[in-house]
């Protein structure tokens, strides 16, 4: 699997974990369930994962697909510099995020979910693999091509650049209404 | 060619939609209105109803996933449909595939959310704060004679702890864990950077159908039992919940994890040997002259045994006739009063069988039953008299012959008891000549053939006690065939008994139609069991 990148997989399984852990968390506080402290924290972080997560990185080869908006988040990564970076980083972070998770029921799943997408992430930081920035191309304005100078001043057809140079030879000559092209 | 431009997709969709639908919704009443998880709601509320409802769509669609990227299947249906249009939907496999997966993630989503709320009620309901009745309903189980309710036995526990001591718990983390791996690896974009993550992942589903088939064994969610119901009344009892055991229409209320299908309403113990047993059971139909299978799980856990139904289908229960032999002893039950005999009874399978419905769709129709073959026959003439008796069917059927051969009655007095209540309700009805039956009897001995012969000019027959008289011997065919060619133009036969006899009346069937297609035909039908 020699063009696998680890981290994209990392990616989806991180943020339906974030979602997860956020699901069982808003179920165990709405219950009011025995110990819903850690449902309170498992919804806090399960925001906190699905926010990092949301943008995705630039691909080493090809085209990446945006999550819609993820631009604002992309902006935020950013000033972490290496924090947000580097994926062992990362695969520390969730593990340690997964754990308060799993002292309660409704939030275990997401422990779990966490947990392997930090495994995951460990792998990608392994293979060398970093999180980029996706950049916004500068939109360029659509300008004349440097080449062209001015329009030009005869109608079609035209002849090559070379012979231009020669002044037309009948000056009355036919000028077409309509493009004429020769078979 | 219009057909192949038909796109039966959306039909499709709809279709399965609809059938998720009414899966959920039915289940869901079920579990809402049901006594038997009166108890159960009290500690559950409505959780349980979605925690089913939802278990039963996940059980449609697990079992719906296959089956479209089944490659072989696929390749045999394409070659086996003739219609365009339809082999055209086999291109959409892997959509159909797509939408069945959402359909489990959704279901999945609730049955977990609905089950979290169950387990964390279960625990509440074992605390001093959740009330009495619900303690109660809590602590049943701790005694030896008890069935517990709630699976959750002690307050001094966590719900952590509960579950993952659980197959159902611990079944269910796993493939939900197997389940949310392939979802993540099967988007788009990991199937079209890396396949092979998307590939390997999608293994998964092994555990997942493994650890799905174990996963409904524990049967936590507990419903009373049928004969509980019977004897614990739950409307009065359930606000009178201190006087349990001490009331005598609230003994304790017993619980097992089989969903309750098979209430027994009653026993009647004939004096022949013979144990008449009334029961219901939710979404039971039946048409005359089926049989079920019963299991008893205090005789054995594996046996099933075949039984006709004796009850006609317009009754509001069914019935079974059982001739006490084998296994099935009853002498002991014989003394216990006859509410809880079956007391860990009845599992009810069917019903199976051709039914016998052709038998109103002649003018006039002969049914011969020898010896036990009678059973059935029960069943039909009691439905051609809820037929005859209701005023708004409009019956083909004008006259019914019934022949029964037997060689002891005795073994069949209910039957007899049948046809002797089936006679006064036609003489009643004003509608003697509509059944006119013959019983033959084809052994007797010699005090009961003195018996009968000092007896031959009562007006009641001394055997059966019936208006008819009673023959001795077999019947002569020919002369019944005969007498019933010159009377009726079409006749269906009816049969059920052994095979030589079957035979001769298909012989005799054939002797007697005419040739003439406009005269009289007689058209066999054998009751094959």
């Amino acid at each position: 699997m020699g063009q696998i990148e680890w981290a994209m997989w990392a990616n989806e399984q991180a943020l339906a974990a974030g979602l997860i852990m956020l699901t069982g968390g808003i179920v165990a506080v709405a219950g009011q369930f025995k110990g819903w402290y850690f449902a309170a924290y498992a919804i806090a972080a399960g925001v906190f994962v699905c926010l990092l997560e949301y943008p995705r990185s630039k691909r080493k080869k090809g085209s990446t697909m945006e999550r819609c908006g993820q631009k604002y988040m992309t902006a935020v990564l950013k000033v972490f510099g290496p924090l947000t970076r580097n994926y062992y980083i990362r695969a520390i972070l969730h593990a340690a995020l997964a754990v308060p998770a799993g002292f309660l029921l409704s939030t275990i799943l997401g422990t779990v979910c966490l947990g392997i997408a930090s495994g995951i992430y460990l792998l990608a930081a392994v293979r060398g693999e970093e999180w980029r920035p996706i950049e916004q191309k500068p939109r360029e304005r659509p300008h004349m091509g440097d080449t062209i100078k001015q329009p030009p001043t005869n109608p079609p057809p035209r002849p090559p650049a070379d012979a231009r140079k020669k002044p037309p030879a009948e000056a009355g000559g036919q000028v077409n209404p309509i493009t004429v092209e020769a078979e | 060619n219009t057909a192949s431009v038909i796109n039966l997709w959306p039909v499709l969709e709809v279709v399965w939609l609809g059938l998720n639908l009414y899966l959920f919704i039915d289940t869901f009443h079920w579990y809402e209105d049901e006594d038997a998880y009166l108890y159960t709601r009290i500690m559950l509320g409505s959780a349980l109803a979605w925690a089913r409802a939802s278990a039963t769509c996940l059980n449609f669609n697990c079992m719906l996933i296959l089956l479209p990227v089944s490659r072989n299947l696929i390749s045999f249906l394409r070659g086996a449909s003739t219609v365009r249009a339809l082999r055209r939907q086999l291109d959409k496999n892997i959509v159909f595939h797509k939408m069945v997966a959402y359909g489990i993630a959704v279901n999945a989503t609730i049955h977990i959310v609905a089950h979290l709320i169950n387990i964390e009620r279960y625990h509440r309901s074992q605390s001093k704060e959740a009330g009495e009745l619900q303690n109660k309903l809590s602590a049943l189980g701790k005694n030896s004679h008890e069935s517990y309710l709630n699976p959750i036995r002690t307050y001094e526990t966590n719900t952590t702890e509960e579950v993952l001591t659980t197959i159902a718990g611990v079944t269910g983390v796993v493939i939900t864990v197997a389940l949310i791996l392939i979802m993540t690896s099967s988007t788009e974009l990991i199937r079209r950077s890396s396949y092979e993550v998307f590939w390997y992942t999608h293994h998964l589903f092994v555990v997942f159908f493994i650890g799905l088939i174990f996963h409904g064994m524990g049967q936590l969610v507990r419903g009373q039992t049928p004969q509980s119901l019977l004897l614990h009344n739950v409307t009065y009892c359930k606000d009178h919940y201190l006087e349990w055991e001490k009331a005598t229409q609230c003994p304790l209320p017993q619980f097992s994890g089989n969903r309750p299908v098979v209430r027994v309403m009653f026993v009647v113990m004939h004096s022949s040997g013979v144990l008449e047993l009334h029961m219901k059971k939710s979404g039971f139909k039946m048409e005359p002259g089926q049989y079920i299978f019963l299991q008893c799980s205090s005789v054995s856990q594996l046996e099933w045994h075949p039984f006709t139904l004796t009850s006609a289908p317009e009754e509001e229960f069914f019935s079974v006739h059982i001739r006490v032999a084998g296994d099935w002893t009853i002498q002991e039950s014989l003394e216990i009063p006859s509410r809880s005999i079956f007391l860990n009874l009845l599992a009810v399978d069917g019903p199976y069988g051709a039914a016998t419905t052709d038998v109103f769709h002649y003018q006039v129709s002969v049914c011969i039953a020898a010896g036990i073959g009678v059973t059935p026959f029960a069943s039909i003439l009691k439905s051609i008299w809820y037929k005859c008796c209701n005023p708004s069917t409009v019956l083909t059927l004008q006259k019914v012959y019934f022949y029964w051969i037997c060689r002891d009655p005795s073994a069949f007095e209910w039957f007899a008891d049948l046809l002797s209540f089936l006679e006064a309700k036609m003489a009643e009805k004003g509608k003697n000549d509509f059944l006119s039956y013959h019983i033959f009897l084809t052994g007797w001995d010699e005090s009961q053939a003195t018996h009968i012969a000092l007896h031959y000019d009562d007006k009641m027959d001394v055997i059966t006690g019936l208006r008819q008289k009673t023959f001795y011997g077999r019947p002569n065919w020919d002369t019944e065939f005969k007498q019933l060619a010159e009377n009726h133009p079409s006749i269906g036969v009816f049969f059920c008994g052994p095979k030589t006899l079957s035979k001769i009346l298909q012989k005799m069937c054939n002797s007697y139609s005419s040739a003439d297609p406009r005269g009289v035909q007689f058209h066999y039908n054998k009751e094959s069991f």
